[in-house]
């Protein structure tokens, strides 16, 4: 019965699908009822799994799935990101006819396919994760499904996807034939005799994984599903997946094949590299704000991944800081893409933000902090993120990356600061609507205060990360 | 010292923005009569933090210090002999600004002071942070309101100037942020204090000090990466331009003291010939620019790259005269500039043209303007008896020590100096009353007419008597030559 406390998380999260799936089906017209009930669950399944918190690490099923305070930390925000997501995009849903019984239940087991993959210690369970969190993406990628660009963006989705799934499927092939084990801590016992097969697998999983989190070069499906998507799916795509594929790269680099350290550090740092070079540059020219915002955190992944290829433990730390600090960024910055509303009409073109502080000075001074934070410019909570990161990076003396990531921030900084001219130099436009729910305000104005305020205490934020040592 | 005297400094000016953002925009004479309060409150702090400074200490004063990342970074404060002048520089500066928005701003006056103060909070920080990662979050901070004084309330090409002062000095400063992370890891702190007594090992000094170079010298600014400050300038709203001109290009002067020369001493040495050389490019070349300006503003930017020129020049002679007269020299640039910004300020407010063919005859119709033009004039092309005079005298005095040729070329500088300015003022004031416009013209007001007779007086009182701005730096000066000969000395010896 031990056993089966430590997932109750999982279990209840699990019993909550089929049962949300049951009163969808027998009750009429239960759309928001279960939205609602969705966002309650996520609290709940929140407090269980921080009642859990393990004092040690905890092995299951015979070592398949593992649990520890790195592994609940991740779910954690996994769980508080999807509540936030969920409260902030609910007017969004409702207004755009996506609201249907399916939306908040896909969403739900897509998460729950998450916390499965932050779990894992075992290549089987770890692609169970890994596809059920995908199926369930690429169904809400195409949710409005009568618009030509949300089913093109789920169809792109789906077989770009299938695709790297593949290539991790057979990564995962190579070095079960290899190492003649699919459990992380086997592998690790197996494969301490570098052989090239299990390279070879590593570097197949790597670029399954990469794919998840949209590194250069397998980006390219990131802009156009992030545009087409509805809003409230692309503010799940910005950030959950990310989330927990992140954290697969540490427990995959820093568990089996930590040995081989030598080996797949070069592929992340040229990641690292393609992806905030990239995402600097790519994103000038970019007049949507969702296509703006897949790139930039196309870029902002390079920078997570700066963190991961250091191979200390304060390069995991200072990675999983970034990560919340870019998720808060993030679901801000959405917040203020969900309040361009007029008459029923969402606007999500940088021109749309034209003159924005006439009319809505609140509204463009969060946006205007969001924006400098994601430049990176100090005191702002942005600015520490990297900070930690090249702290990390130059104590193991890499100073080519530090300085290609420094040069691509002030290339960054431009698109960022060109959103700040427009918003703030150029001539005013119509007013957007005000009438908000009081949750999207909040997120808004809780987001981006923790983001101004950082700096007096950083210590809250980063006490989380102190005790999590993999190495 | 239990009351953090320093903090309260810092962070004040932060607690009346924080008290604008709460006033409504409409009530304009309580947002300025309270932003106006808060900084004039703060400047007499500073006034008192100079009463009780001990002059005859080099040590650091005033020192606070806590945990602020653990196991990390401390948030650690303290005033010098040289820190302490800028500081006062800045409070004085501050309150004068606030006072000249009347009739330059004319949209969003709440926020334009909420950016004033805050860039007052960011600019104290700078001068008194004594850890290197405070140091650089105060220096950098700094782009964001002023990113966003430029960028609303400057003139036509306000966008571009913008652009072009953020992304250069973000470039510049993001490689002194690799360096200060290094020397964390070199040396296990980025205490400054603990660094002095550490010394920091020479064979990385050569690279840090450039990547420290590559911040200060965008700041300063140096030739040739001082392109961003006329288009800066020119755009910028008076106030706007005052703080640019007064502090922060100070920020960089005060950089080079505090950490090129006091960290890396050998470094500093090596690249003496190549900071004399664009030195005396920037004074040479930018004079000359200067000359061929039609845009009163623009002129005065160019002379203020020559002006820090002469700064750098002395800075790096490692002499008593030559550093006293750099940091003398940053404070009187600090307030001559902000006069003569002030003062185009006055005639664009009436006019709106910077063109000095636009105006000419002004002494005809604004006699008190052109008196106290005069004096600012003469304050910065050096006259005897104003505050230009002294700095420029010791740091061709310290240069003369260390080489006859690079003082003569300096000294070229200020014969050039006296032409464009001169010439300026002849432009303006005298000639003939062409332009129809300016018989209208009224003559200064009195909050101008406050703001310039203060500065006129400051100009000439420590022209005249410097012992009170001299007697605070001279032991820190004096000690920080001290270290640095035995510094240099040590590693030569362990060579030989």
């Amino acid at each position: 019965m031990i056993n089966l406390f430590y997932i109750s998380t999982e279990i209840f999260l699990s019993l909550s699908i089929l049962i949300l799936l049951l009163i969808g089906v027998f009750k009429n017209k239960s759309e928001l009822f279960i939205y609602n009930f969705t966002c309650i669950i996520l609290l709940v399944g929140l407090a269980i799994n921080i009642n859990l918190n393990p004092q040690f690490p905890i092995d299951l099923f015979n070592n398949s799935y593992k649990i520890d305070y790195f592994t609940t930390l991740i779910k954690s925000v996994i769980l508080i990101s999807a509540f936030l997501v969920m409260l902030c995009s609910l007017n969004y849903v409702k207004q755009n006819d996506i609201l249907k019984i399916e939306y908040p239940i896909l969403i739900l087991s897509s998460i729950l396919g998450m916390l499965v993959m932050v779990s894992s210690n075992d290549l089987i369970v770890f692609y169970v994760g890994l596809e059920l969190q995908s199926l369930a993406l690429y169904v809400l990628a195409a949710f409005k499904r009568d618009n030509i660009l949300s089913s093109e963006s789920g169809l792109k989705y789906f077989i770009l996807s299938a695709l790297s799934s593949g290539l991790l499927l057979y990564g995962c092939s190579l070095i079960y034939g290899f190492s003649s084990s699919t459990n992380f801590d086997l592998i690790y016992q197996n494969s301490e005799s570098i052989e090239y097969g299990i390279i070879f697998g590593i570097v197949f999983i790597l670029v399954g994984l990469a794919f998840k989190i949209t590194a250069v070069p397998f980006h390219m499906w990131a802009p156009d599903v992030y545009d087409g998507s509805p809003t409230s799916v692309t503010v799940i795509f910005a950030i959950l997946p990310k989330i927990a594929a992140l954290t697969v790269f540490i427990n995959f680099l820093y568990g089996p094949f930590l040995e081989m350290f030598d080996q797949w550090q070069a592929v992340i740092i040229f990641l690292s590299i393609g992806s905030m070079v990239f995402g600097a540059v790519a994103a000038i020219g970019q007049k949507k704000l969702k296509r703006l915002i897949a790139y930039s955190s196309i870029s902002h992944m390079g920078f997570a991944l700066a963190g991961l290829s250091v191979g200390t433990n304060e390069g995991i730390q200072n990675s999983i800081i970034y990560l919340m600090i870019y998720l808060i960024m993030n679901i801000a910055f959405f917040c203020c893409l969900f309040m361009l509303k007029r008459e029923n009409q969402y606007f999500d073109k940088v021109e749309d933000l034209s003159g924005l502080s006439k009319n809505h000075p609140l509204l463009s001074l969060s946006l205007m902090i969001i924006l400098f934070s994601l430049a990176g410019i100090p005191p702002l909570a942005g600015f520490f993120a990297k900070f930690y990161i090249f702290t990390a990076v130059i104590e193991q003396s890499m100073y080519f990356l530090a300085i290609v990531g420094l040069l691509s921030t002030v290339i960054a900084a431009f698109y960022y600061i060109r959103l700040i001219k427009v918003m703030y130099f150029d001539e005013q436009k119509e007013k957007y609507d005000l009438n908000h729910s009081i949750g999207l305000k909040m997120i808004l104005v809780i987001s981006s205060t923790i983001i101004l305020i950082y700096f007096i205490n950083p210590n809250i934020i980063n006490n989380f990360v102190l005790d999590i040592s993999l190495i | 010292m239990n009351f953090p005297i320093i903090s309260s400094l810092i962070l004040l000016p932060s607690i009346g923005a924080l008290f604008l953002f709460f006033i409504n925009s409409k009530n304009i004479t309580s947002i300025k009569y309270v932003s106006l309060f808060v900084s004039i409150i703060n400047f007499l702090i500073s006034i008192y933090l100079w009463l009780i400074f001990d002059q005859s200490s080099y040590e650091f004063q005033f020192v606070e210090s806590r945990v602020w990342i653990k196991d990390f970074i401390n948030y650690k404060v303290g005033v010098d002999g040289i820190s302490i002048l800028f500081i006062i520089l800045t409070t004085f500066i501050t309150p004068l600004c606030i006072l000249s928005v009347n009739s330059s701003i004319k949209n969003r006056l709440k926020e334009f002071l909420i950016a004033i103060l805050l860039m007052e909070t960011l600019m104290i920080g700078v001068f008194c942070s004594l850890d290197l990662v405070i140091f650089y979050l105060f220096f950098e901070g700094g782009l964001i309101p002023m990113f966003l004084i430029i960028g609303i309330w400057g003139g036509e090409r306000r966008v571009y100037s913008a652009f072009k002062f953020f992304l250069f000095t973000l470039l510049g400063s993001v490689l002194m942020l690799i360096a200060v992370i290094s020397i964390y890891w070199i040396a296990g702190t980025t205490d400054v204090e603990e660094l002095y007594k550490l010394g920091i090992d020479p064979k990385y000094q050569n690279l840090l000090w450039l990547a420290f170079f590559s911040s200060f010298a965008v700041k300063t600014p140096m030739w040739p990466v001082h392109t961003w400050l006329p288009d800066a300038h020119v755009e910028a709203p008076t106030a706007g331009s005052v703080l640019l001109a007064a502090i922060l290009l100070k920020m960089a002067g005060y950089g080079f003291i505090r950490f090129s020369i006091g960290l890396f001493p050998v470094a500093s040495e090596f690249f003496v010939p190549f900071i004399f050389v664009i030195s005396l490019i920037a004074i040479i070349y930018t004079s000359l620019v200067a000359l061929m300006q039609d845009d009163m503003k623009k002129l005065i930017a160019y002379s203020s790259v020559a002006h820090m020129g002469f700064v750098t020049l002395g800075l790096f002679t490692f002499t008593q005269q030559g550093v006293e007269g750099g940091i003398f020299q940053m404070i009187s640039h600090g307030i001559v500039s902000a006069a003569l910004f002030f003062s185009v300020g006055v005639v664009y407010d009436r006019t709106y043209s910077r063109r000095i063919n636009d105006y000419g005859g002004l002494v005809n119709v604004m006699p008190k303007y052109s008196i106290l033009l005069m004096v600012f004039t003469l304050g910065s092309l050096g006259l005897p008896g104003t505050t230009g005079f002294i700095g420029e005298f010791l740091i061709l005095m310290g240069t003369f020590k260390k080489s006859f040729l690079v003082a003569a070329i300096a000294s070229l500088g200020v014969i050039l100096g006296a032409a464009y300015m001169l010439w300026l003022y002849k432009r303006v004031v005298f000639g003939e009353l062409t332009n129809q416009k300016l018989l209208k013209i009224i003559d200064l007001n009195k909050v101008e007419l406050s703001i310039l007779t203060l500065l006129a007086l400051s100009i000439i009182f420590f022209g005249f008597y410097p012992d009170p701005f001299s007697n605070t730096y001279s032991v820190s000066v004096e000690n920080l030559i001290n270290e640095y000969n035995d510094k240099l000395n040590n590693y030569n010896l362990q060579n030989q």
